[in-house]
């Protein structure tokens, strides 16, 4: 594979693109909607109206707005169709030919997808993701030539670090640092790792970037293999994706196919081989060494740090360890250039960041913005608010290892400092609306459970302790707990955080000393009648540190 | 000597694990061990073939794995039981999985839960007496757009109330015989 091969594939896709295309999600939102009904019958109707040279139907990836799937936008006029059930897909394409559309319209112009960017969702919904041309036409796998041809290891991961990139997993190391450490560690081999074992409840984006654009990161894996000197890469995806599976398996192979990994890719020296490693359900195994141990064979339980991964990684080899956000920057990166990427965000966050807006809110999806959006614009705009007339109370970021932010405090920009002084953290980007009719402290009694389920045992602080604060919680909810046992709370939530052995650990009090932080009215009203607090009218003991949010699974994604 | 035993009891083990030899299943089963060239940091993909061609691990099958891979059986077993995807007990015919991520959980996963619960007669991860239903709970499926979500027999269905649910839920009940009551 040459580049004027590549640009072979380019111009073929172009010629044979019909004047219309009509774009349907099956992403794995979508499909749960119906969508793979909702295709045929547009194919069908394609073919029985005899429009086979003019309309093409294209399977594509999501599209953001999940609330509505399933989605269908055609081209070039951009008209968005919603929750399109199968008996309507032929009037879109009936539509193309003069007849009336009975499908129900969305409006691409709302707030919603006016308000995003497009960098890691840039050819989400657009592309075929089982169609490498299909990603190869949207300019796919020229950065990797660039790379190859024009560019030295070192100048790649310069260009890296003057981006600004920093881990999307939750962590936030800065990627061209964590590059660099890795390309100068000695080993005999070097292994790159994608983590896709997006675990924390709430957020789909690695799903919907593996769904929607596989080829992106198979394209920042090998460009990260070049840069630190490795020819083996690993994704490590959740089990509870199959689809994701699926599409990986097929993208793995077309790229083979061409020659763009496997041996002497790009008829370049460099090897680069891919293989996928499912997982089987443990959260813990999003903690980096959990993590290599699992990829390994083993029990997901993590080790202690250091030895880092850069240092001594899968087999005692110095691993690079990057989220798949992470990785579906590089490409762009190294096309637009570091000085673009670092345009956009803030001084200290740059780019942008996908999150996943979900819970009581009226518009819920993927939502992509530039590091440093306020936390109302995301909610009150792009989310349209509460449904139903109701009213926000907070916002849960980062999962099980996040806090929650109150209403109060939504023009707070979202990037990595601001969120770690409120008490949360950005996390991997998942953001969940609660509302009035959510009890806080069972917000917080839920997260503990998850953390207390997904503890590995191997440390007594979190295999003990959060057993103590489920119980402590669940006694505050029954209302049989008294102001002594909220002290207690505080104080096991205190050791807990800053005694386990790794992230899930020390960061799963977040969400309880968070809610304790902003929300102890409602703690306080669950207390027995008669109890201290109560009876004094008294704020009970408000020590809860603000500067302590620590990542959730320890490095991933740093 | 020692290699010759170890060669026996992979016989036997072999035997007693595939009584009719010719199965079919066992035969998929061989060619991802080959696939994976016997490297025993294939276990956990080994372990999803497995699962997913016998529907449970059943002992026999992870003592034949840990042959197969040259592990102790306590390792196999470990790493069986350490996941929450692999189980060990066979599920009912009809599976009924409500998601309790966050999101669902925000929108009422678990009313869903009790609802269904309290028709079948069984609590989450167990099945009922007659082998037709097993309600499972998961942590997040991650189509959180459409929560609160529900996966009947592998199918996703978002949106759910308990009366939806239970109507789906009844319709296996009127065909078969599932529920104690």
């Amino acid at each position: 594979m040459e580049l004027s091969d590549l640009l072979d594939i380019v111009a073929k896709e172009q010629q044979s693109r019909p004047p219309h295309q009509v774009r349907c999600c099956t992403a794995a939102g979508c499909l749960s909607a119906n969508s793979a009904a909702v295709l045929t019958r547009l194919r069908d109707a394609v073919r029985e109206s005899g429009l086979i040279d003019r309309v093409r139907v294209a399977s594509v990836g999501c599209m953001r707005l999940c609330c509505q799937g399933p989605l269908v936008q055609v081209d070039p006029s951009g008209e968005l169709y919603q929750q399109v059930t199968p008996d309507h897909a032929a009037s879109i394409v009936a539509r193309l030919n003069g007849g009336t559309v009975t499908a129900q319209r969305g409006d691409p112009n709302s707030p919603f997808f006016a308000l995003q960017a497009s960098v890691i969702l840039q050819n989400s919904g657009h592309i075929e993701p089982e169609r490498i041309e299909s990603y190869i036409a949207a300019e796919g796998y020229q950065a990797l030539y660039h790379v190859l041809h024009d560019l030295t290891p070192q100048q790649v991961i310069e260009e890296i670090t003057r981006s600004g990139l920093r881990g999307r997993g939750g962590a936030a190391y800065p990627t061209g640092v964590k590059w660099a450490t890795v390309a100068k560690n000695p080993g005999q081999r070097k292994y790159v790792v994608c983590n896709a074992d997006e675990g924390d409840p709430g957020a789909f984006m690695n799903r919907s970037v593996l769904e929607s654009d596989p080829h992106r990161v198979l394209e920042g894996m090998a460009i990260a293999g070049y840069a630190i000197g490795s020819s083996q890469g690993y994704i490590y995806v959740r089990g509870e994706y199959p689809l994701a599976v699926e599409r990986l398996q097929t993208a793995i192979q077309q790229a083979r196919n061409l020659g763009l990994l496997g041996s002497k890719v790009f008829a370049t020296p460099f090897d680069f081989r891919i293989d996928l490693r499912t997982g089987a359900g443990a959260f813990v195994c999003g903690e980096e060494t959990a993590l290599m141990a699992s990829i390994m064979g083993q029990r997901g339980t993590p080790t202690p740090r250091p030895p880092y991964p850069a240092e001594r990684g899968l087999w005692g080899m110095p691993t690079l360890l990057n989220n798949v956000e992470t990785f579906a920057n590089v490409p762009a990166i190294l096309r637009r250039g570091a000085d673009w990427f670092a345009s956009i965000g803030t001084e200290k966050s740059k780019g942008t960041k996908v999150f996943c807006l979900t819970g009581k809110v009226v518009n819920t999806g993927l939502v992509e913005v530039p590091l440093g959006t306020p936390l109302r614009r995301i909610v009150e705009d792009i989310g349209g608010g509460a449904p139903g007339g109701g009213t926000i109370k907070a916002v849960q970021t980062g999962g099980p290892s996040g806090g929650c932010i109150p209403a109060e405090l939504f023009d707070t920009p979202v990037d990595y400092g601001s969120l770690a002084r409120l008490g949360s953290i950005m996390g991997s980007g998942g953001m969940i609306v609660l509302d009035q009719s959510n009890n806080m402290v069972d917000v917080a009694r839920f997260f503990m459970e998850f953390c207390m389920d997904e503890s590995c045992g191997k440390c007594i602080p979190c295999r003990a302790g959060t057993v103590q604060l489920y119980r402590l919680l669940t006694r505050i909810l029954e209302g049989k707990a008294g102001a002594e046992d909220v002290q207690q709370l505080e104080a096991l939530c205190d050791m807990v955080k800053h005694t386990s052995l790794c992230g899930l650990g020390q960061a799963a009090p977040n969400p309880t000393l968070s809610t304790l932080r902003y929300f102890r009215h409602e703690y306080e009203a669950l207390l027995k009648p008669g109890s201290p607090a109560q009876r004094m009218g008294l704020p009970l003991v408000a020590a809860v540190s603000g500067n302590g949010a620590s990542s959730a699974k320890g490095g991933e994604g740093q | 000597m020692t290699t010759l035993t170890s060669e026996m009891q992979k016989k036997k083990a072999t035997a007693a694990f595939t009584p009719s030899s010719g199965d079919p299943r066992f035969e998929l089963l061989e060619a991802t061990l080959k696939r994976h060239q016997y490297r025993q940091d294939a276990l956990i993909e080994v372990l999803h073939a497995a699962q997913k061609l016998f529907g449970f691990l059943e002992p026999a099958l992870l003592r034949f794995v840990a042959q197969q891979l040259k592990l102790p059986p306590s390792r196999v077993y470990g790493v069986a039981t350490f996941y929450h995807l692999f189980t060990l007990e066979p599920r009912g015919r009809h599976t009924c999985i409500v998601c309790t991520g966050t999101a669902c959980y925000v929108k009422g996963a678990n009313n869903l839960l009790t609802a269904v619960s309290q028709v079948i007669g069984v609590e989450p991860g167990q099945t009922t007496p007659n082998g037709e239903l097993t309600l499972r709970t998961v942590r997040c499926l991650e189509p959180c757009g459409i929560a609160p979500v529900a996966v009947l027999d592998g199918t996703v269905h978002g949106h759910e109330t308990p009366e939806t649910l239970l109507e789906q839920v009844k319709g296996w009940l009127s065909s078969g015989t599932v529920g104690s009551a």
